[in-house]
């Protein structure tokens, strides 16, 4: 995969997203400070909504003083991140076993059939991406799926209706990776 | 009822919070050890309790702790493996979110113990609110002196940080975890050298699971011996299950190990039985890494003795006839469920998950998925199932790490337990489809 | 210093040399085939898994045998350990495993590769491989991808031995490429248009065991073997100078490092010296180079090997 150089709009953390980053820096002794990269990039990744851009993991690279390829390979190696722009909510859902011998396959199809898109699109208004992705965790509560930093579970038909309907309301909150 | 150890207190209000943690006998452990045990003593203890990792290979805790080299001058790290990746494993995530100051207390004693002075919790970052949740609980307990300089004017420092992951399964490798904390690719390291001896930054590394960690507190405060009266034979103590799958009653319990499977599944205080009044089919009792026992195997061995929650019992036969208690990740199959599907499913899942640096599970993970993929779509061959336990030999024990064996169980042993079912699936292709109505949309084609 | 033995035949090693370098002090065909390990590049091997060979016995003081196959590029000797590589069917069967594994999603595009006769892959699977592959699905395939104006990236071919990633990392002052994406979609790559340029980049060529990353300057549109390899120097401020320089006739088509019989070059050579230096002027030719090596091209093999393309 080769990407453009500049794909997306200029990106600089806001002061304090720097801050944090900054602050995760010294958890890590002295030089080793690349630690801080995964957290950097969910912030850099929330900030830039949704997605890593190039600016953005060059920003990322800038910041903590490292090479823009050692962001690309670790960007590239972790399924949270995405490399594309996506819609508002981004709905990842659980397509793994126990989560499947427990109707997630169907309502899969549902979610699909709903909005109109494949697994991997985003609707046409740029509201929802449709990510499938593996276990999350939540077996026991099955099916689910995580948008933002939360976790939705025991889902049905209805309940997705209803959250499609409170994400176009603007009541779902995503929570967010910056400090609580 | 059986004994709780860790999950006494989960179900109080605000437990999760400082002050009612401490109300409820928090920190004592702490206290106790820093104020009247050597840091030799709390390993003795550990030693002593026979505990075992409970992230899935079950070494014995107090054996591990007690490799982790000791050179001058060079820190040394403890890490929690929070990673919990394992399809149909929950536990940790639950104990995190519930119970976050055990795991902090734990943590203490344990980095007391191995003489370390950093700690760092790596946690899946899907998992994102729990990364808040174990926060808050660090910093309560530096504010309360528990973390931070000079504990309790012992002379003992602590410090304790959280670092989340970012999706990828192989990162609960340790080796892999450890380079993920360095802010790399969950590449898994070739080993030797072992993280006891150049783990973090080259430094001696204990990496030991939430649940391991946090079986330390009820160890410190009772005493190794009293742990060890719990359970049966080398499997003592509580484990925490995460029962899914096709049951009444899914979710985390702490069982006193050596429960019989029977009373798991069936009663009331745990599973509740299976649902809507079916047949138990099949069950994955460790996680999807361990080999799938058919209902005939579940709760009685193939010797005919009753078939427990153990470490032994469950590993009783073998890969012939057994499985291993592996996570704790409990799966209940009921008779409408399809092992082709399910073992593609996961099969699907370690081709997704394997990092891709050695040859074996690189190429093998995605060989077999394509296999599963065309038996269960109507397109197989009788040959397939052969060509699958040959791909599965050439991948286990041959890789790196264990990611390849764990793709490569699940595969042979739904086979030998299940032939029949696959075979069906090359001559009745579309009976088997119907079972899976609405699953498969290639049904058309097949006419 | 431990004393080994490999296949029935003893050798005398300092203290830390792997199974592997062992195995080479002794020669002939009981050394392991090495893909990913690479002498010279610091943290390279462990990867292909074609190594892989059976310790029978672990050492004087342990006689224990060890319970999996081990990597021999990585696995230390003990003294008094025994191996078996060419003696042991399981050691020959995991590695036909593995060679198979290599095959399944390369191109086997051979007769129009420009690493044919030069291929540590061809060699293997036409040594250990099988006549025939089960593998039925769709190969996986990628764009081929200049990357700047000398190299040529052919991911396709590329069996992730990341020894081009240490090369940049130890040669270069800052490593431009990597391995981009996991499992079996990860890819060499400089994952932004980025030309890898600087004075030693061209190594990656030399020590790709694939036709994965190939010398955009090589002016000659045929194969290898109609080429004499002919050892030169020249005087370089930036690298020995010493080289291969491959020629047809008076004329020279293409510059690589002096590889050892085990594929490995020893002194890496400069970009100016590989893709600036074609002219017979620029070279004083020291003579014919003896390729040393369990090569096609020394070998003849290329006429009758079967290679099946599904
Ligand atoms: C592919 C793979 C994934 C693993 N995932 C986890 C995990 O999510 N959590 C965990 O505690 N151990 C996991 N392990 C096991 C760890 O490597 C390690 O053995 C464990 O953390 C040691 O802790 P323990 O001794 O306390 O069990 C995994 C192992 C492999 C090979
Ligand atoms: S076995 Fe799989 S996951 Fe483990 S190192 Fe090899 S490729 Fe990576
Ligand atoms: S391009 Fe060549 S050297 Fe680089 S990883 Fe691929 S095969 Fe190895
Ligand atoms: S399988 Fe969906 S959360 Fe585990
Ligand atoms: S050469 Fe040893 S594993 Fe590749």
């Amino acid at each position: 995969m080769q990407v453009a150089s500049h794909n997306g709009k200029p990106f600089n953390f806001s002061p304090e997203a720097l801050t944090e980053v900054q602050g995760l820096m010294v958890k890590y002794p002295e030089g080793r400070h690349k630690s801080a990269l995964i957290r950097a990039l969910h912030i850099a990744q929330e900030e830039n909504g949704g997605w890593l851009s190039i600016a953005a993991l060059d920003h990322v690279a800038e910041t903590l003083r490292i090479t823009p390829i050692e962001v690309y390979e670790v960007a590239t190696f972790y399924t949270m991140f995405n490399l594309e722009p996506v819609g508002k909510y981004v709905l990842e859902f659980c397509h793994t076993g126990p989560c499947a011998i427990e109707g997630a396959e169907r309502l899969l199809d549902y979610v699909r059939q709903k909005l109109g898109i494949e697994t991997g699109q985003t609707t046409p208004d740029g509201m929802f991406t449709l990510k499938e992705v593996e276990c999350l965790g939540a077996c026991g509560y099955a099916p689910m799926m995580q948008v933002g930093i939360y976790y939705h579970e025991h889902l049905t038909e209805e309940k997705i209706d209803r959250f499609l309907e409170d994400c176009r309301a603007g009541n779902i909150d995503k929570g967010s990776w910056k400090m609580h | 009822m059986s004994r709780k150890l860790l999950l006494e207190h989960a179900h109080i209000d605000g437990i999760n919070g400082y002050e009612t943690y401490r109300k409820h006998g928090g920190y004592r452990a702490v206290e106790k050890a820093l104020k009247s045990m050597a840091p030799a003593d709390v390993l003795e203890e550990v030693k002593k309790s026979g505990l075992r990792g409970r992230g899935g290979a079950g070494f014995p805790t107090g054996m591990k702790w007690s490799f982790l080299a000791k050179p001058e001058g060079v820190p040394r790290y403890l890490l929690c493996n929070a990673d919990e990746s394992e399809p149909g494993t929950f536990k940790d995530r639950y104990l995190m979110e519930k119970i976050p100051h055990l795991l902090v207390e734990g943590m203490i004693l344990s980095a007391y113990a191995l003489g370390a002075n950093t700690s760092y919790i790596y946690i899946r970052g899907e998992y994102s609110w729990i990364v808040f949740i174990l926060e808050k609980a660090i910093s309560e307990a530096y504010a309360k002196g528990w973390l931070g300089k000079n504990i309790l004017g012992s002379g003992f420092d602590c410090d304790l940080y959280v670092n989340p992951g970012a999706g990828a399964y192989i990162c609960g490798e340790e080796t892999a975890l450890i380079e993920s904390l360095e802010g790399k690719r969950g590449n898994p390291r070739i080993k030797p050298p072992f993280p006891a001896v150049k783990g973090l930054w080259q430094c001696p590394t204990v990496v030991n699971n939430v649940e391991t960690l946090a079986a330390v507190v009820p160890i410190v405060n009772e005493g190794g011996e009293a742990y060890a009266r719990i359970g049966v034979g080398r499997s003592t103590g509580t484990k925490l299950i995460s029962a899914g799958g096709n049951i009444n009653k899914p979710g985390v319990y702490e069982v006193e190990l050596g429960l019989s499977m029977e009373e798991f599944i069936f009663s009331d205080e745990w599973c509740g039985g299976i649902k809507n009044g079916k047949r138990l089919k099949a069950c994955v009792p460790g996680g999807s890494s361990v080999p799938i026992l058919p209902h005939y195997l579940v709760t009685k061995t193939a010797a005919g003795e009753d078939r427990l929650l153990s470490y032994e019992s469950l590993a009783d036969g073998g890969f012939e006839s057994g499985s291993m208690l592996g996570s704790g990740g409990f799966i209940v199959y009921d008779e409408d469920q399809c092992v082709v599907r399910n073992t593609w499913n996961f099969t699907r899942f370690y081709h997704h998950e394997s990092c891709g640096q050695c040859s074996p599970c690189r190429e093998g993970t995605g060989w077999m998925e394509k296999v599963l993929e065309r038996l269960e779509n109507g397109k197989g061959k009788l040959s397939d199932m052969d060509l699958l336990v040959e791909v599965a030999k050439k991948i286990e024990g041959n890789t790196i790490c264990p990611l390849g064996d764990a793709a490569a169980w699940p595969v042979a042993s739904a086979i030998r337990h299940f032939r029949e079912e696959f075979e069906w699936h090359v001559r009745e292709p579309e009976a088997c489809m119907q079972r899976n109505y609405g699953l498969v949309k290639e049904k058309a084609e097949l006419a | 210093m431990p004393k080994v033995k490999i296949d029935g035949f003893e050798v005398e090693v300092p203290e830390g040399t792997t199974i592997l370098n062992a195995a080479r002090q002794i020669g002939g065909d009981i050394v392991p085939p090495a893909m990913c390990y690479y002498s010279s590049l610091k943290g390279s091997g462990g990867k292909c898994r074609t190594c892989l060979v059976k310790v029978t016995k672990g050492s004087a003081n342990d006689a224990r045998p060890l319970p999996k196959l081990v990597a021999s590029c990585q696995t230390q000797v003990l003294d008094g350990m025994e191996v078996a590589n060419i003696s042991s069917d399981e050691v020959l069967n995991a590695r036909r495993g593995v060679v198979e594994f290599l095959l399944i999603n390369h191109p086997l595009d051979c007769p129009i590769c420009d690493q044919a006769g030069e291929c540590h892959l061809q060699d293997l699977s036409f040594e250990h491989g099988l006549a025939d592959t089960r593998y039925e699905f769709e190969r996986r395939t990628f764009e081929k991808i200049d990357i700047g104006p000398y190299i040529k990236l052919h991911m396709t071919r590329c069996i992730l031995c990341y020894r081009c990633v240490y090369t940049a990392q130890q040669l270069t002052p800052e490593r431009v490429h990597g391995v981009i994406g996991r499992g079996d979609h990860a890819e060499i790559s400089t994952f932004i248009e980025k030309a890898i340029d600087n004075d030693f980049s061209g190594n990656v060529i030399d020590v790709c065991p694939v036709g994965a990353l190939t010398d955009r300057t090589f002016r000659f549109k045929s194969r290898v073997w109609f080429l004499k390899p002919m050892d030169a120097h020249r005087n370089c401020e930036k690298c020995s100078g010493k080289a291969v320089a491959w020629m047809y006739g008076n004329e020279i088509f293409r510059v690589t490092g002096r590889k050892d019989q085990y594929g490995e070059v020893h002194d890496f050579i400069c970009n100016t010296c590989r893709f600036e230096k074609k002219a017979l002027e620029d070279w004083t030719i020291e003579g014919p180079r003896d390729i040393d090596r369990h090569s096609v091209i020394s070998q003849n093999h290329y006429e009758n090997k079967t290679v099946t393309v599904k």
